[in-house]
């Protein structure tokens, strides 16, 4: 809270000169825009999208396009990632796999927010047994290594691409149920939810209009750190050869692939692995930008910064 | 005389804990007329809020709640749970101490004013829209058109209090109950909202229960004051009373302790010793190790009855040192 609310001289002015603000959407998107690292990630994840979506549809090559005579050729302009040991085209199954683990991070990190948000939400703001109950359960799926967990789930149900998905929602939930659980203990204490109580509004209502607004920005970072770790999570079990089954193209199965000719052929290791790193490099540095812009407190520094 | 719109009767607030059963708040009986404005008043502790919370059903987990308590005759403890909250939302108002934390940060005022109206009268969209506008007008707020959809952070602490009271009185309450509302504000900013609610009150009939350990402000708007001390009520009568003859060695002690404009004083009066635990009050008179008057044995080991001493004002005293003729402030 900026200092000059407290002063007394402050006593029944007008800080913002009663002029509305523009959409709350227009505010995020110049903040999002004048932040530099943040533009980048954006563009690389819109990139990222079109390449997923379209795929096949630009890629140069077929995926499973197999040329023997061209195996493991050094990049060039034909084949500017190389090709593999079968001699398809590197660029072609990167574009193709973006799909997957774009997919995969998605819907995953999808149901470990809505699994893990509503627990977190019941158990914090119910407290008591409720939130014992459901923290221990969390506790428990928490306690295991994180990969041990997902290779265990996917073990029980068969690998897959549904499964990973299912697998990496399950294990991140409790992440989420955590982050969630502890921002509504500090939020529940708080006057105005007290205030909510105290004109008779219901606890859905208060849950929903109150805190989950209050708790976004930790829910926004959490969300965007586990995209990256989601489709780190993908490339580990498909690498395990339990996630995405060849001959389907996948970065964490094409790094697999290219462990044995790391030596040989560089750049069947590198460039998966690329993809891998500027991905997740890219969620992070967005949902850290989404995170101070999101704030409705920072707002008058925003409109200051823009003001000067 | 109209029919209270709170009555309390008997209400006593105790927590049990390891180190034994706190009771927070001990035989408290008052009632609240329409128009009407009662200020209770004490140190911190002495059980003023937890009179208050416990009355309308917000008392914290754990609290055993005895007594008797009428929202406009109706028994509250008889109620269910969904018809106290109904109850609550539609006829009483709450106003807290800090205006900075007591409105949702990320949520515009507009929406926040309404809230009660949305869930107690189905109040939606446009016509929510438009009661906040005209409540944010009625409490003072300059183009209340635009600032409805403002963020409480781009007000000043003053404009936020006075959101608040928009908020309060969203749906007509019969009843205000304002929690230490001005303590958080500047001198000029606590008239202001003292005028304000005085104002509106005359306005529309409301009741207001004023939680305070201000006396200068208790002076200026209350109409009948009860001193709570160690959860009990130690005095309770009229402003005149009060302030013209207090009863109990304990009122007479906070009317000197006030600065008085005018006189020169080094330092002023305090009353020597800390309030009493919740869980180890003294078995007599809970003012007694701190009381001036010292009275005997009987005050150390029996508590004194509440006694009307004249028509409406009742004191809770063994011994009635005569009063050191404090004048009552003019407001």
């Amino acid at each position: 809270m900026s200092s000059h609310d407290l002063g007394p001289t402050a006593a029944e002015t007008d800080h913002s000169h009663g002029e509305p603000l523009p959409a709350d959407r227009n505010r995020v998107w110049t903040a999002l825009r004048s932040n530099i690292p943040a533009a980048v990630g954006m563009v690389i994840l819109a990139v990222l999208v079109v390449v997923g979506v379209l795929g096949d549809l630009i890629a140069p090559y077929g995926v499973n396009e197999v040329n023997v005579d061209q195996m493991l050729q050094a990049p060039t302009w034909s084949h500017p990632f190389g090709t593999d040991e079968l001699g398809r085209d590197v660029l072609s199954r990167v574009m193709v796999a973006a799909r997957v683990s774009l997919m995969v991070g998605a819907v995953s990190v999808g149901l470990a927010l809505l699994a893990g948000v509503t627990l977190g939400l019941v158990a914090g703001y119910y407290g008591g047994i409720v939130d014992n109950v459901l923290m221990r359960c969390m506790d428990v799926l928490f306690a295991f290594p994180v990969l041990l967990l997902a290779v265990a789930i996917v073990a029980v149900l068969g690998p897959g691409l549904v499964t990973a998905m299912v697998a990496i929602g399950v294990v991140y939930a409790p992440i989420f149920a955590r982050v969630t659980r502890a921002s509504v203990l500090s939020v529940r204490e708080q006057v105005f939810v007290q205030a909510a109580v105290s004109v008779g509004a219901s606890d859905g209502r208060i849950m929903r209009r109150h805190v989950l607004p209050n708790i976004a920005a930790p829910l926004i970072v959490q969300t965007s750190l586990s995209l990256a770790f989601a489709i780190l999570s993908e490339a580990a079990l498909s690498f395990l050869g339990l996630g995405i089954q060849p001959p389907k193209p996948s970065w964490g199965r094409m790094l697999y692939d290219g462990r044995g000719f790391v030596q040989d052929a560089w750049w069947l290791g590198l460039f998966p692995g690329l993809a891998i790193f500027v991905t997740v490099l890219a969620f992070n540095v967005v949902g850290d930008a989404l995170r101070d812009v999101l704030d409705p407190r920072q707002l008058s520094q925003d409109e200051a910064r823009r003001a000067s | 005389m109209s029919e209270p719109v709170l009555s309390i009767e008997n209400l006593s607030v105790s927590f049990s804990s390891r180190r034994g059963v706190a009771r927070v708040v001990d035989g408290v009986d008052w009632e609240v007329h329409p128009g009407q404005t009662l200020a209770v008043v004490g140190e911190s502790g002495s059980g003023k809020s937890m009179t208050v919370l416990a009355a309308t059903g917000l008392s914290p987990r754990g609290a055993k709640v005895g007594g008797t308590v009428r929202l406009r005759g109706e028994d509250l403890g008889a109620m269910s749970e969904v018809e106290r909250r109904r109850a609550r939302g539609r006829h009483v108002g709450f106003v807290y101490q800090d205006p900075m934390t007591s409105l949702n940060p990320v949520m515009p005022v507009g929406r926040q004013v309404t809230e009660a109206s949305e869930e107690h009268l189905g109040l939606r969209g446009d016509d929510a829209r438009s009661r906040a506008v005209e409540l944010l007008d009625m409490v003072g707020i300059p183009s209340p058109e635009q600032r409805v959809d403002n963020y409480p952070h781009q007000f000043s602490g003053g404009m936020r209090q006075r959101v608040v009271i928009a908020m309060a009185l969203a749906n007509d309450p019969e009843l205000l109950i304002a929690d230490e509302a001005t303590t958080a504000l500047d001198v000029t900013t606590q008239a202001q909202i003292l005028e304000l609610v005085e104002s509106l009150q005359e306005r529309l009939g409301t009741a207001v229960v004023w939680i305070t350990h201000d006396l200068g402000v208790v002076a200026g708007i209350a109409d009948q004051v009860a001193v709570m001390y160690g959860g009990r009520i130690l005095e309770h009568g009229t402003v005149d009373h009060i302030f013209g003859s207090p009863g109990h060695p304990y009122t007479q002690a906070l009317l000197a302790a006030r600065p008085q404009p005018g006189v020169r004083a080094d330092r002023l009066a305090t009353i020597p010793g800390a309030p009493p635990v919740p869980h180890q009050l003294p078995p007599g008179c809970a003012f007694y190790p701190r009381c001036p008057v010292r009275g005997d044995e009987r005050c150390r080991t029996e508590e004194p009855p509440l006694t009307e001493i004249a028509p409406g004002h009742r004191v809770r005293t063994f011994y009635r040192a005569p009063h050191s003729g404090i004048e009552r402030p003019a407001s």
